[in-house]
């Protein structure tokens, strides 16, 4: 047993219908609990008052649309060394949903940076990579579909989701060459406590949960569609053959 | 190697389009500038740096997808990757003939149009200094675009798409570099920064090309 059985589309298609039966369920609750306990029984922030409930979107969403970008880099990495069609198509199957995330988090910041910043957009370090990465997004999913062969496009879209990481990265350093911005460091991080007040502490917890649960749902959703898709075609050219 | 280097030469030169191409297309933009933003020196003297490189970015863009189309067309890139010099050399020898026919033009003519955009007098050696670094880059990460998108019927707006993102570090860089020189401020991190990135991407990208190019002929 290891985890490349699940590379077999049989085998994966299996398992995720399993998944998807507990998993639709759970990210409902957490995203219903999460998003409704956020916005109407958290109390009105001191200063911000309470535009400070948009962080119940805006924080899991910018965290969707950066790890989605490293499951398709570990997914690209997957398909170039193994081969196993499924990556390639999970891989393809979470580059729509990432580049969503990531325009949420940048419209929710502008409308959450009007009253607070004064400003819809700054060119700010963080703001800047984080509209770096939505092109990115764009160009890897415009070379998906400018390519028939899909064993061509999927190896020129990992070849270019490796080469993009490298550059997001780069450009991540180089646009904090300009001075430190408006938008404020990480106020989660994993080393130290937490700078969050307990009362959107539990919160925003249950929505970054019930996120991750969502991007989860989708690709498995997505990737099984790609699949029978890939089936279809299967399928029609036996047909013309025979 | 070097015939390849000289045949690439030839070509761009002889054939017409890319050489002159660029350097106009340089040239255009930089005189739309102050058509555009308004003749006063004070403005464009603030925002030469940036304008000129970002033209030239686009000027080097521009011939990309020249690279390789045509001996894809005729034929000749398979007889390339399957001649006994790596297919990595040939990527790295096509982004140096890229460079010599766009990325050295633009760099010797770019005084020239500094002149016209107004920057400040100790901006020029940077400015020269910059893009003879920064070309480079340029040109290797667009072989790698046009590795990517050889085999498209439509490639350009593709390729663009595509390019522009990779070009983001080299561009802030660049555009710092000559900011503070002609500001008179230190400048060895950005030199620094944007040397490195030349040579990162010369020594490291042309792998992928060649990768890129193997998929596409297979």
């Amino acid at each position: 047993m290891s985890i490349w059985k699940y590379a077999n589309p049989k085998q994966f298609m299996q398992t995720s219908a399993w998944a998807l039966r507990w998993l639709v369920p759970l990210t409902a609750v957490l995203m219903v609990l999460g998003l409704v306990w956020g916005f109407f029984f958290t109390p009105p922030e001191l200063r911000q008052g309470s535009t400070v409930k948009i962080i119940f979107l805006h924080v899991p969403s910018a965290m969707i649309g950066i790890n989605a970008w490293l499951m398709m880099l570990v997914a690209s990495l997957i398909w170039f060394i193994r081969r196993h069609h499924v990556s390639a198509l999970a891989a393809r199957a979470a580059a729509p949903i990432g580049a969503t995330m990531t325009l949420i988090a940048l419209i929710t910041g502008a409308i959450w940076g009007e009253p607070m910043w004064g400003t819809w957009w700054a060119w700010d370090p963080r703001l800047t990579s984080f509209l770096i990465l939505f092109l990115f997004y764009l160009g890897y999913m415009a070379l998906w579909a400018a390519i028939e062969e899909p064993d061509t496009a999927a190896d020129l879209t990992s070849v270019l989701c490796l080469v993009g990481s490298v550059f997001a990265l780069l450009s991540r350093y180089a646009v904090n060459f300009w001075n430190q911005g408006l938008h404020q460091g990480p106020s989660l991080t994993v080393a130290q406590k937490q700078h969050v007040a307990d009362a959107y502490w539990y919160p925003l917890m249950i929505c970054i949960a019930g996120f991750i649960a969502f991007f989860v749902t989708l690709v498995l959703l997505r990737t099984r569609t790609e699949i029978r898709a890939r089936r279809l075609q299967a399928l029609l050219a036996r047909e013309r053959m025979g | 190697m070097i015939a390849l280097f000289l045949r690439d030469l030839r070509l761009a030169i002889r054939a017409g389009g890319g050489f002159g191409l660029g350097l106009g297309f340089f040239l255009i933009v930089v005189v739309l500038v102050p058509l555009g933003v308004g003749p006063e020196g004070r403005t464009l003297s603030l925002i030469a740096p940036g304008i000129l490189w970002v033209a030239a970015l686009l000027a080097c863009l521009l011939s990309l997808d020249r690279i390789f189309a045509l001996d894809h067309e005729d034929g000749s890139l398979d007889l390339l990757a399957t001649a006994p010099i790596p297919l990595e050399g040939v990527v790295t020898m096509k982004a140096l003939a890229h460079w010599v026919t766009t990325g050295l033009p633009l760099t010797l003519a770019s005084p020239v149009l500094a002149l016209l955009m107004n920057l400040p007098g100790p901006g020029y050696p940077w400015l020269m200094l910059s893009l003879a670094l920064g070309t480079p880059a340029l040109s290797v990460i667009g072989t790698f675009g046009a590795a990517l998108t050889v085999g498209l019927k439509r490639g350009g707006l593709l390729l663009s798409l595509l390019v522009l993102p990779l070009y983001v570090p080299t561009l802030i860089f660049g555009a710092e570099l000559v900011k503070r020189g002609a500001a008179g401020q230190a400048v060895a991190t950005p030199f620094l920064l944007l040397a490195g990135i030349t040579a990162g991407a010369a020594a490291l990208l042309p792998f992928a090309s060649a990768a890129a190019l193997r998929v596409n002929l297979r």
